[in-house]
């Protein structure tokens, strides 16, 4: 095999993009040549529609693709989770039935994991999955869950076997969401959102063939997927960002990105606008009180620092350096951030901090702000479940006591109310 | 702006790191604390002529090695470390710092070789007994008469000031604001050792009567070098903060893992684990912001006023708060003498006020923002 390079990978995706990029083609069909090129998941291995390329060269090939204006498979929302876990744990049926049509965006995906009753302790789900004649018939409830309601797909935790310890007894599904036995409803929020959806089951069926991996090893695919669900949280992503360019497959990337970015619109609200800051204190006045001074200063300084925290992270990672302590902090970062961002915000506000809606500064979204951050300490893993990561992996301090897993599910202590 | 270290940095941290290590542990930091001079030409001189860490910034035309703050910023970073007790911070970051940015091509040629090289010890008096550390706090005037200068006033919180061998003054004159070099043992120069709350770092109170002092660089033009070069030594003090938090961080998680209550060690315990977690992310967040500014200062970026107050407010912060968590997780045994932690400590307090404080930084901060 030859050595590839940087400067030879540069060179081969931008001489194939030059000879084929066409912004006159619809998305679909534009994606599915840039997949059998090989070019939209490079590092994916050959057979199933990379390169083999390692994953320090995409950034490369992305480059090209930005160069040239191409746009690259559909990554946004949760299909990107659900492409990376069958890439690993998938069988060939599997592989050859969802990556495409996830790749192209034909299909589209949910994360059917968190429950009323298990929130930080996932493997304490209690939705069952029960093998019944022909195939599995799911019973049980869903939270939290993101695009459920446009959803083709959801990837699914259940249990399976209440006679084992919890996370031996979890098994990992494809389900169908367009089904009888399946009620998707949305999930209002305290910021007058409802960008999730609670999901119920109630005899849902999953065929056989939908099982990834084996029965009664679904945590470890789980794992998977809340791998790749972190790596994209360092606090400095930028997704879903479109094109302003004419041409019919940006026409239809944008009108896709609108559609699966709809849930995630205040969320920028959520980790606290400090790039507003400055702005709405020379605006008020509140610019040139002392304390007021004091507090923007330290929140632009923990901002900054933790933005350079991330891009050491990003630094290390290119150098192909082993992860330093840098890199599991963002999240817990951000949300130290958003809340002193939330604090500043109430102080340049004042008063009008009570206000919402029109009577609000900024049409009511500095009221947003205040109440979205919240959530940021609470989705994809508490701020006490952060500490608790980095204090037993970052520094290898000792593990908390359990007395869940030695013993059959069904004698651990569950919640009296979901 | 640079993320990462070369290898070749790398290489230099811990070939620096190994070597304080065996030169400078705390049995050392101790009886060296105790001195009046509070360091010794032996230990100084084995530093500068085997590492050449006194040359580090200063450009090969004057006598240095010609590296930038980048390294300037690791050198420091190890020392605070360390806690090595050494008049660096006053001959190399601050002393050459400020004849570079102030003094004459010729008198670069004179004065930074043999601080270069270690063996003349420098150190910048610039603040004053009312504590300001902007240049309009500063009442030390200098008068011409019969083709010399004189210098009359008082200068306070000058690191190694009784130990000094040249010491770079920053007074007023008829045109505003100069510096000034004079000889350690001038005449009507009056040096007193303060009582500091940190042993490992001496300071003095200097008094000028009528002291003859060389002119450095250009009279009355003193007002841009001196805001350079307290930028720059901003910038040297986060680094070197960042290095003992650190130190101190590690030793608070060893002590927890060795500490057994309750038939556990008190590392097991998620209040104790929340709290190194959360140490370990003010530390890391204070490198972050040290090494910005550092990289920050080796490109000379138009961004560095503002980064040098944000790195020195925060790593202020970030070591004062991990030395008060490091004495609180050794309990009793932290409050002792014996205990290492204070010494750290003691450090910790006084870099926090040196060069201003972080409220006095947030502020020049805002304003180098235009906020």
């Amino acid at each position: 095999m030859s050595e590839q390079t940087e400067a030879s990978v540069r060179a081969e995706a931008r001489a194939w993009l030059e000879a084929n990029w066409n912004p006159d083609l619809g998305l679909v069909e534009w994606r599915n040549k840039l997949i059998d090129s090989g070019w939209g998941v490079p590092s994916w291995p050959r057979d199933w529609f990379g390169r083999g390329l390692p994953v320090a060269l995409e950034a490369v090939v992305e480059e090209e693709l930005r160069r040239i204006g191409a746009v690259g498979v559909a990554k946004t929302g949760i299909r990107r989770l659900a492409a990376a876990t069958l890439l690993v744990h998938g069988n060939d049926a599997q592989k050859q039935k969802w990556l495409r049509r996830s790749l192209t965006g034909e299909d589209t995906w949910c994360q059917l994991f968190s429950e009323p009753g298990s929130g930080s302790d996932l493997a304490g789900a209690t939705t069952r999955a029960e093998f019944k004649g022909n195939r599995w018939v799911v019973n049980g409830q869903k939270v939290w869950t993101t695009s459920a309601h446009h959803a083709d797909w959801g990837l699914l935790l259940a249990r399976t076997d209440v006679n084992v310890p919890k996370h031996q007894g979890m098994s990992y599904f494809v389900l169908e969401i367009r089904q009888p036995g399946v009620e998707v409803r949305p999930l209002r929020q305290m910021n007058g959102h409802a960008s999730f959806n609670q999901v119920f089951f109630t005899d849902a069926e999953v065929p056989p063939d939908n099982l990834v991996g084996e029965v009664g090893r679904g945590w470890a695919v789980a794992t998977t997927t809340l791998m790749h669900e972190r790596r994209g949280a360092d606090g400095i992503r930028t997704w879903g960002q479109a094109s302003d360019r004419a041409g019919r497959v940006y026409d239809e990337e944008r009108a896709e990105i609108v559609t699966v970015m709809e849930p995630y619109k205040w969320y920028p609200q959520r980790a606290g606008r400090v790039d507003l800051v400055v702005e709405r204190a020379k605006a008020t006045g509140r610019a040139s009180d002392p304390l007021v001074r004091q507090e923007i200063a330290k929140l632009l300084t923990m901002s900054k620092a933790a933005e350079w925290t991330a891009r050491r992270a990003r630094a290390a990672q290119a150098l192909g350096r082993p992860p330093g302590p840098e890199g599991s902090l963002g999240k817990l970062v951000s949300s130290h951030v958003a809340r002193a961002a939330a604090r500043v915000h109430t102080l340049i506000s004042g008063a009008d901090a009570m206000l919402t809606g029109e009577d609000a500064p900024m049409d009511g979204l500095i009221a947003e702000i205040l109440v979205s951050v919240p959530a940021g300490s609470i989705a994809g893993g508490t701020d006490e479940i952060q500490r608790n990561i980095i204090s037993e992996r970052v520094l290898g301090m000792p593990k908390e006591p359990r007395t869940d897993n030695d013993r059959p599910f069904r004698d651990v202590p569950k919640n009296l109310v979901g | 702006m640079q993320f990462s270290f070369t290898g070749e940095q790398e290489e230099f941290r811990s070939v620096l790191r190994r070597f304080l290590e065996e030169k400078e542990p705390t049995t050392v930091v101790r009886r060296l604390m105790e001195t009046e001079a509070g360091w010794e030409r032996d230990g100084w001189r084995e530093l500068n002529q085997q590492l050449g860490l006194t040359a580090v910034h200063i450009p090969e035309a004057y006598g240095g090695q010609g590296f930038g703050y980048v390294e300037l910023g690791i050198v420091l970073e190890e020392m605070g470390r360390a806690l090595l007790c050494a008049p660096y911070f006053a001959s190399t970051a601050l002393a050459a710092t400020a004849i570079m940015n102030a003094g004459t091509d010729a008198q670069k040629r004179t004065l930074l070789p043999d601080i270069a090289s270690g063996d003349t010890i420098a150190t910048l008096a610039f603040t004053e007994p009312n504590g300001r550390w902007d240049a309009a706090g500063f009442a030390t005037t200098a008068t011409r008469a019969d083709g010399a200068y004189r210098l009359d006033g008082i200068k306070s919180f000058v690191l190694d000031g009784h130990t000094a061998d040249l010491i770079a003054v920053v007074a007023n004159s008829d045109k505003g604001l100069s510096f000034f070099t004079v000889k350690g043992d001038a005449s009507g120069l009056h040096r007193r050792a303060l009582k500091v709350v940190d042993p490992t770092r001496k300071q003095a109170r200097l008094e000028f009567r009528a002291v003859k002092a060389e002119l450095l660089g250009e009279e009355g033009g003193g007002a841009a070098p001196f805001a350079k070069t307290m930028t720059q030594a901003a910038v040297c003090l986060a680094n070197e903060m960042v290095g003992g938090a650190e130190r101190l961080r590690q030793s608070a998680l060893d002590y927890a893992n060795l500490r057994v209550q309750f038939g556990r060690t008190i590392a097991s315990f998620q209040s104790m684990k929340h709290k190194q977690a959360d140490m370990l992310v003010d530390v890391e967040l204070a490198k972050s912001a040290a090494y910005a500014a550092a990289s920050a200062a080796a490109e000379d970026d138009a961004e560095l006023p503002a980064l040098a107050s944000l790195a020195k407010a925060c790593a202020s912060e970030a070591y004062m708060q991990t030395a008060i968590h490091t004495i609180q997780i050794h309990g009793g045994i932290g409050f002792t003498w014996d205990n290492d932690t204070h010494l750290w400590f003691k450090r910790a307090k006084s870099s926090e006020v040196f060069l201003g404080d972080p409220a006095y930084h947030r502020e020049l901060m805002m304003r180098a923002w235009g906020v």
